[in-house]
């Protein structure tokens, strides 16, 4: 993998307007039964705007900027080698309907392990105001030859 | 106070099955073949066609979600996949979340998760930080 990835600047991804459906489509897929997910009179009773997604829901906007990672040309990453190592979500608010949303990618750490190489993507995710709403975070580990 | 330290705070068992994987490829974007198809698996060298990953870290912080009444007071939520959980065509598969008050102060708790399937843990390190204000 190549090292100055870490550091490189990349653009902000084209900005995602989260649609209720959307969110309540994602919440059936991850079996979310909370009221706030499905119903927009129970999520305003709870002080949202709209239905509120389930806390893994970032990740579908995430996706975006590590298709911008995996496919920089001299990035060195062969797909068919990635797994996923592990993820973490750091939240300032939950992500609601009506949201556009727009992430920026940084490689924040570039590491060899055993033959095998890892890679930290933080993206940073943003509304309409260029208000932070979270941050998602992947560890990519590329598998050696073997 | 609504927490104590070692609580078990939520308990819940999921029954997935080859409709949840094609199910969440939809609603998520991730149509990786080898959550679907048992040709494309056997070929990559799996024992199975496995569940994506950020399907159980999706479905594993739903019984803290549902303790804590709003998904709004999860500050943080991290996992790291340390197992792949094999679907069956036919039996599916089932996965156990056990979720426990790891750590916790006047304003938040740690909520440390085990998920089990078939007798082994598949996530390592899974902790969510909620916030406790004003419960």
């Amino acid at each position: 993998m190549n090292p100055d990835l870490q550091g490189r600047a990349f653009a902000p991804t084209a900005p995602y307007l989260v649609g209720r459906e959307k969110i309540r489509e994602f919440a059936r897929a991850v079996f979310a039964e909370s009221p706030i997910n499905h119903d927009p009179e129970a999520a305003r009773a709870a002080g949202y705007s709209d239905i509120v997604a389930p806390p893994t829901f970032p990740v579908v906007v995430q996706e975006s900027t590590l298709q911008q990672l995996l496919s920089e040309p001299d990035a060195g990453i062969d797909f068919s080698r990635v797994v996923h190592g592990d993820q973490r979500f750091t939240y300032t608010r939950p992500i609601v309907a009506g949201d556009e949303l727009t992430a920026t990618l940084a490689v924040t750490a570039i590491k060899s392990l055993g033959g095998h190489s890892m890679v930290t993507a933080e993206s940073t995710i943003v509304d309409a105001d260029g208000e932070h709403v979270v941050t998602a975070i992947s560890t990519l580990v590329v598998r050696g030859d073997e | 106070m609504i927490a104590e330290l070692g609580q078990v705070v939520a308990e819940k068992t999921y029954e997935l099955t080859r409709d949840s994987l094609v199910r969440y490829a939809g609603a998520s974007g991730d149509f990786n073949s080898i959550h679907y198809r048992d040709d494309i698996a056997a070929e990559v060298g799996l024992p199975g066609v496995l569940a994506h990953g950020m399907l159980t870290m999706g479905f594993a912080v739903q019984p803290v979600v549902d303790w804590i009444g709003d998904s709004g007071r999860i500050l943080d939520y991290q996992v790291r996949f340390t197992r792949p959980i094999v679907v069956d065509p036919t039996d599916g598969a089932t996965v156990t979340v056990v979720a426990k008050v790891g750590a916790l102060d006047d304003a938040e708790a740690r909520i440390d998760l085990t998920v089990s399937y078939n007798g082994s843990t598949v996530l390592g390190k899974a902790q969510a930080r909620v916030s406790l204000a004003s419960l």
